[in-house]
């Protein structure tokens, strides 16, 4: 069995979702404005996962092995509506923790980072409690990939770039080199 | 309308994917399959005939239904027949394309949350006839494998040296290694798009100095 700290670690920064797998990047290029705004799409993609790999392990141990071609329809039906309904859960019980992730909680939903994250899970054939680190782990490397991403993003409108290169283009060689700098990550658990 | 006006406008529906609205290039949509697996001109071409078949398949089902959708629950009717067609490419190819199926692996599943798919059924073929949503769908789709042909070549070539696998620049050549991997991804489209912005500034500026000089 793999270590808890190993799927964790691996899914935060060797095996970044935004970086190395190419996962959720509207949002990423969207939402990387500002570097507030991008936290608080990172705590709402840490919590959308989290749900997320609850609803996954339920479907895999219970609905799955009586129809797998019903994967990839009952993956995104389930974890869509889960997560409208403890969104409005949270709205009645937390009014301030709903205001923090408020309008982000159903773009992420359909985001592939959030599918993907089921996928992988079961393609890894994870528990319940693995399933969860391996959430924590993608999530908190969404969040450092974003804030990462807004920072250099506010330094970079200040400086002086040819105005045909703004915008996406910079955005994704922006990007390029900050996964080139994940990716010195990779050796981390070659020694050992 | 004549039939000759509707295969004219049913051939600019698909020509307009092509170029003037490329769903990568001008729209920047559909960009994560769009990395993930441009590191082989093979890869490319099977995720863009994969992405071709559900887009064609859930606009002419979308377009054939849209008087019975009610308006309250598109969204999630979009998405069901989405991952239908999804699932359907997905067991055809694993049964079909083993080793392709294995390269691509999630990323064929994860089709169903490209947003170029859902895009244009919410935008255009729950509002037009089957003839204008599958050539939209077609020119569409065609767009979008052209874009990871392109992407995918430049990346196999600069890489590893091939196209298709076959090798280009024989035994002598070093391959640029980070192309094939994740940065290479992010770069070289990068590149692309300031290329096509280039191309865009340079006939405003043909179309604004034209104007000039007829006023003159």
């Amino acid at each position: 069995m793999e270590s808890f700290i190993y799927i964790f670690v691996g899914a935060l920064v060797i095996n970044n979702f935004t970086l190395s797998y190419f996962l959720g990047l509207c949002p990423f290029f969207g939402v990387s404005g500002r570097v507030t705004t991008a936290f608080r799409l990172g705590l709402a993609n840490i919590f959308v996962m989290i749900i997320t790999a609850f609803c996954a392990w339920a479907l895999n141990t219970w609905v799955l092995p009586h129809a797998p071609y019903l994967k990839i329809i009952s993956y995104i039906l389930v974890i869509a509506s889960t997560v409208q309904f403890v969104e409005m859960v949270i709205k009645k019980l937390s009014p301030d923790l709903f205001r923090a992730l408020g309008i982000f909680l159903p773009l992420i939903t359909t985001n592939c980072a959030i599918l993907g994250l089921a996928i992988f899970m079961t393609n890894k054939s994870y528990g319940l409690a693995q399933g969860m680190v391996y959430a924590l782990g993608a999530g908190g490397g969404v969040t450092l990939a974003l804030v990462l991403m807004a920072g250099l993003r506010e330094e970079a409108e200040l400086s002086d770039i040819p105005a045909l290169m703004r915008g996406t283009a910079m955005n994704l060689i922006i990007a390029g080199l900050l996964s080139l700098a994940f990716m010195g990550f990779a050796g981390l658990f070659a020694a050992s | 309308m004549s039939d000759l006006n509707s295969s004219a406008r049913a051939y600019a529906e698909f020509a307009k994917g092509l170029w003037k609205e490329n769903p990568v290039f001008v729209q920047v949509l559909g960009m994560c399959p769009m990395l993930a697996v441009t590191n082989t001109a093979v890869n490319a071409v099977a995720m863009g005939a994969a992405t071709m078949f559900v887009l064609v398949g859930s606009s002419t089902l979308v377009s054939l239904l849209r008087k019975y959708i009610p308006k309250q629950v598109r969204i999630s009717t979009y998405i069901v027949i989405i991952a239908t067609f999804v699932t359907v490419i997905d067991y055809v190819l694993k049964a079909a394309a083993p080793e392709i199926h294995r390269d691509l692996g999630a990323f064929i599943a994860l089709i169903v949350v490209n947003c170029l798919i859902l895009g244009r059924q919410e935008a255009f073929a729950s509002r037009n006839t089957l003839k204008m949503a599958v050539s939209d769908a077609l020119g569409m789709s065609a767009g979008f494998a052209f874009a990871l042909l392109s992407l995918g070549a430049v990346r196999e070539i600069l890489g590893s040296g091939s196209l298709f696998g076959v090798s280009l620049f024989g035994p002598n050549f070093e391959p640029w290694v980070v192309m094939i991997l994740p940065p290479g991804g992010f770069i070289m489209l990068g590149l692309i798009l300031f290329f096509f912005s280039w191309l865009e500034q340079r006939a405003r500026d043909r179309r604004a100095r034209a104007a000039q000089e007829g006023g003159a």
